[in-house]
């Protein structure tokens, strides 16, 4: 029934009371500078794969915040991890490792 | 003998002076340089209504043939002897000088914009700071190093504040209003330039700054990019290419300028720290002085008979500095007052 999917509904706004926040927490507990990012947006703007596809590091972190998770490991595929995100972020946010933790967690649970 | 001794003659310590003159107590003004008016002297005019800074500084004419005032040009104080009553003030070449009480108003000092190697100031030309551009405002003459007239400057917001890379994880609070006074200044100037603003957050804390900012846009068609400057690089032709994230799009941004204006926020002075370090006076995080308390004793230090005015303890406007330079002259005063008794 798959060429029925755009019957289904999709959530036009975030919906707050339910976020999924699990994946957001446990990457928190391990880097935990990845709260303080202010949306400065310098690492997208020096981010090599941002440069050549439509991959945005800084949207990661709201993403994330928002529970908006879905195609998240699909999108983390575009990072190159090089590392210019960190070496620019003006709060110090280890965004590299950020990514790596990501990509760690979400592996962990799929072979759980 | 004449014992008040305020160092700095910037304005926040020639209102201080100025104050206890005419409360009639005498006051020794120390001044490290050859002029006095500090860091004001470098802005032409200041906002939110761009009254000339030549009005304030006028306002200080007089002081210097006060008979009740002395004063020490190009003298620069070294240390603090605290085992004498007054306190002992020595300079660099040797004169003591009697300081009870001791107002420190040693100012500020802008960030130095070339250790953000990646905005390109001091690497290339295009690139200037704000204090840079002041000055050619002042002399109502805007070009580029290459003596063309700009078709588009971009006024980067944050240069060396909120930046935990370089040490100044503070926010300078006055570059965002700066930079809008600039940036009206300079359309008033170049009508057919094109500015852009980067910000991260603008912050228009003053009761007439939204107006400013609003003006901005309205009558001046000044552009806001919500983004902070990543990088800085060069074309052939000398122009600039900048990139950013127009985080409200939500993607990269690269553009082409011919002059990028650093917005360079306040930091401690060397001098300050320097001084706070040999004499045991107590420095906040940020290096700048620490008051007694953020609430009530703003003027105050923690050692009897010191006291605080202007930006040694912080970022302020020219407004702000001259109330804490009064507050500062108010707290020196009962100080006095107390002794007494």
């Amino acid at each position: 029934m798959s060429t029925f999917d755009f019957l289904k509904v999709r959530r036009l706004y975030i919906d707050y009371d339910n976020l999924d926040q699990e994946l957001l927490n446990e990457v928190i507990r391990e880097e935990p500078s990845f709260q303080w990012c202010i949306s400065c947006g310098c690492c997208t703007a020096t981010c090599s794969a941002g440069n050549h596809t439509t991959f945005n590091i800084r949207r990661i972190s709201l993403i994330l915040r928002r529970g908006e998770i879905e195609g998240l490991e699909e999108e983390l595929k575009k990072c190159m991890l090089c590392g210019k995100c960190t070496l620019v972020c003006p709060r110090d946010i280890q965004l590299r490792n950020v990514v790596m933790n990501i990509k760690k967690i979400v592996l962990k649970k799929k072979t759980a | 003998m004449k014992k008040i001794a305020v160092i700095g003659g910037g304005i926040a310590g020639l209102e201080v002076s100025r104050l206890l003159l005419q409360e009639g107590l005498p006051v020794t003004l120390i001044e490290k340089g050859s002029r006095l008016g500090g860091n004001l002297r470098n802005y032409a005019h200041l906002f939110p209504d761009f009254t000339p800074s030549d009005e304030i500084l006028g306002n200080y004419r007089f002081l210097p043939s006060n008979s009740d005032l002395q004063l020490l040009m190009n003298t620069q104080i070294e240390s603090i002897d605290f085992s004498t009553q007054p306190y002992t003030l020595h300079s660099k070449d040797g004169i003591a000088i009697p300081a009870d009480p001791l107002i420190i108003a040693t100012g500020y000092q802008v960030f130095d914009a070339k250790l953000k190697e990646e905005f390109g100031y001091g690497i290339y030309d295009g690139v200037i700071t704000s204090v840079e551009l002041e000055k050619m405002i002042k002399q109502h003459h805007i070009v580029t190093p290459y003596g063309k007239i700009p078709r588009r400057i971009a006024f980067i917001h944050c240069v060396g504040s909120r930046d935990a890379k370089v040490g100044n994880s503070y926010c300078s609070r006055l570059c965002c209003i700066t930079a809008i006074k600039q940036a009206i200044e300079t359309k008033k100037l170049l009508p057919e330039t094109e500015i852009f603003c980067f910000y991260i957050d603008l912050r228009m804390y003053g009761l007439t700054f939204e107006e400013l900012y609003l003006n901005a846009q309205k009558e001046y068609n000044i552009q806001f990019v919500r983004g902070r400057l990543s990088e800085t690089s060069e074309m052939i032709d000398k122009r600039l290419i900048i990139k950013a994230e127009d985080t409200l799009i939500g993607r990269p941004l690269q553009m082409k300028a011919d002059m990028l204006v650093l917005m360079v926020g306040m930091e401690a002075s060397d001098f300050s720290k320097q001084f706070a370090y040999h004499n045991g006076l107590e420095i906040g995080d940020h290096g700048f002085f620490q008051p007694l308390n953020q609430f009530n004793a703003r003027s105050k230090s923690q050692k009897e008979g010191i006291f605080f005015a202007g930006t040694s303890i912080g970022p302020m406007s020219v407004a702000e500095t001259i109330e804490h330079a009064r507050a500062a002259a108010l707290s020196a005063i009962s100080y006095l007052k107390d002794k007494e008794y």
